[in-house]
């Protein structure tokens, strides 16, 4: 398997690896065939996603990805950041092996978690298009934790009380 | 620092073999098929290489036929021995844990008719001899039982497995590439009649291996033309043989020594310094130089390339390393639950490693698993 130059220093050096105290919105997305899971925490300031974090069990190209969709994200708004599409991410890091393109969906739906966590909390509108996306991931996870015991349920009480 | 510890891959070619292999290129390049002198001489290569693999196995020289290597020796085992005893029955037992091409051999022989029985293994990965016992029948031709496995390193008991099928007149096949050298196996002592071996796990060359036949075993031919090998066609590979009967001769007990002692420092550590790590394979019944553990917590693919970043050669059987997204077959065969085939890592010795190498890559194995698990939020889990 071969990664591209990009992808390797997202791994080996990830950017904004870590949690985020008081999060205004935590977001968790897994894969129930290969097994990773992410989570990505953000702090929003007047509709502008000031900062991120990000906690990956995965490969290469899952840690890698988290890596650049939290830089991406970063100083946009609610709106531009739900625009983001895993191609962006692909690109942004000069290709996947497309065994591993599923990585960068991931990733993507880790921050409309984030996303969808901080409207919820604002007592906001959901877009309809994010409700629907939300449906599909919070299932994924669901499935994840059945197949991986209580191991992931475990991971985000460790993760969400520490934040 | 660099270490190199996935010898279970590939080995590198030892100086002694490198230089016996060199003349036989530029200087005595001839064809043993030619009647000239040169090609003379390279008879005589071949058949010192063959004579020193043959004693090592416990076969008469002519029951050595040489071969690409493991998986066509392997190919050649399965479909040769189907087609040419498919009178006497369609029946070919193999297990879960072989090498991909045996199973693959044994997926497509099941299109052409035959009907294959894949036996279990237990939590170790072993075969149960009763489990064969039990599944074996009249119209069964051939059993395929590898002696040590190439990921989880477990050793199968091929006597009993022997005795069992010579007590069912089947013929019984074993693919010996990850063991020959390192566990003893003897043709006529495990009631073996084909033997799969290969040159380039033992400090031999890439490319060539030997498919050990016992004499009045009926096999049909793979490729056909020239009879170059007894049953064996294509020109036949003098510099890589020679190298292989090197490799061969220089195996002793010294290095397997070396490769276990190193190997068993490399276990304990491991298992005593990285917390929820778990040993897979058998304890005891295992290749010389194998290692695989699963870590809890952490994926095997982010751990093989964060230890390359080190210097560090290893692999791993997790999903996200192979091109189908599933964990490896051995690990699902011995019921690993989804969470520890996650976080394999393969660590395979080999007698020129030193004890810094393997103590430098513990100390990396130690530190690249806390970050992993620190990044995956699993430091505490």
């Amino acid at each position: 398997m071969m990664y591209s130059k990009n992808v390797m220093e997202h791994f080996m050096k990830p950017k904004n690896s870590g949690t985020i105290k008081n999060a205004d919105g935590v977001g968790q997305a897994g894969n129930i065939v290969c097994g990773d899971v992410m989570f990505i925490f953000i702090k929003v300031k007047d509709d502008v996603i000031m900062d991120l974090k990000f906690k990956a069990l995965g490969c290469v190209a899952a840690i890698a990805t988290s890596s650049i969709v939290t830089e991406l994200a970063k100083g946009k708004t609610i709106d531009q950041a739900l625009e983001m599409s895993n191609q962006d991410i692909v690109e942004a890091l000069g290709g996947l092996p497309p065994v591993k393109v599923h990585c960068s969906l991931l990733a993507i739906d880790a921050l409309k978690e984030a996303i969808y966590d901080y409207l919820k909390k604002q007592d906001r509108e959901i877009p309809a298009e994010l409700e629907r996306a939300h449906e599909r991931i919070s299932k994924e996870v669901q499935g994840i934790e059945g197949k991986f015991g209580n191991f992931v349920e475990k991971q985000r009480e460790f993760l969400l009380d520490k934040k | 620092m660099k270490v190199y510890l996935d010898h279970g891959a590939t080995t590198p070619v030892a100086k002694q073999v490198l230089d016996a292999m060199t003349p036989y290129f530029d200087k005595k390049f001839g064809n043993p098929a030619s009647l000239h002198i040169w090609g003379t001489e390279a008879v005589d290569a071949v058949e010192k290489s063959r004579k020193l693999i043959a004693k090592r196995i416990g076969a008469k020289q002519n029951e050595v036929v040489f071969t690409s290597g493991g998986t066509e020796s392997n190919n050649w085992a399965l479909k040769g021995v189907a087609f040419a005893n498919q009178n006497n029955g369609r029946h070919i037992i193999t297990q879960k844990t072989e090498h991909d091409c045996v199973l693959k051999a044994s997926k497509w022989l099941e299109t052409q008719g035959f009907e294959l029985s894949y036996l279990g293994v237990d939590n170790h990965g072993l075969v149960d001899p009763a489990e064969l016992e039990a599944t074996i029948r009249e119209d069964t031709i051939l059993v395929s039982i590898m002696q040590g496995n190439n990921e989880i390193g477990t050793v199968q008991p091929m006597r009993e497995l022997g005795r069992i099928c010579k007590e069912h007149g089947a013929l019984f096949h074993s693919d010996a590439c990850q063991s020959f050298t390192k566990e003893p196996l003897d043709l006529n002592k495990d009631k073996l009649d084909l033997i799969t071996i290969n040159a380039h796990k033992i400090y031999g060359p890439k490319g060539v291996g030997a498919l050990v036949v016992k004499n009045g075993t009926k096999l049909t031919p793979l490729f056909h033309g020239g009879q170059q090998d007894p049953g064996r066609s294509g020109t036949i590979n003098v510099s890589g043989i020679v190298g292989f009967g090197k490799s061969v001769e220089i195996a002793d007990n010294k290095k397997n020594k070396l490769m276990k002692n190193l190997r068993n420092y490399l276990i304990d550590r491991i298992m005593d310094e990285v917390p929820n790590s778990f040993l897979n394979g058998h304890p005891e019944k295992r290749l010389i130089n194998n290692a695989n553990f699963s870590f809890k917590g952490l994926e095997g693919e982010a751990l093989v390339l964060r230890l390359s970043a080190r210097g560090i050669a290893s692999s791993t059987g997790s999903a996200c390393s192979s091109k189908k997204l599933e964990p490896s077959h051995v690990l699902m065969a011995i019921g690993r639950p989804a969470e520890l085939a996650h976080g394999s890592l393969r660590l395979t010795v080999g007698w020129e490693n030193k004890l810094a190498e393997i103590e430098y890559a513990i100390d990396m194995i130690k530190k690249e698993a806390k970050w992993l698990r620190d990044i995956g939020g699993c430091d505490d889990v």
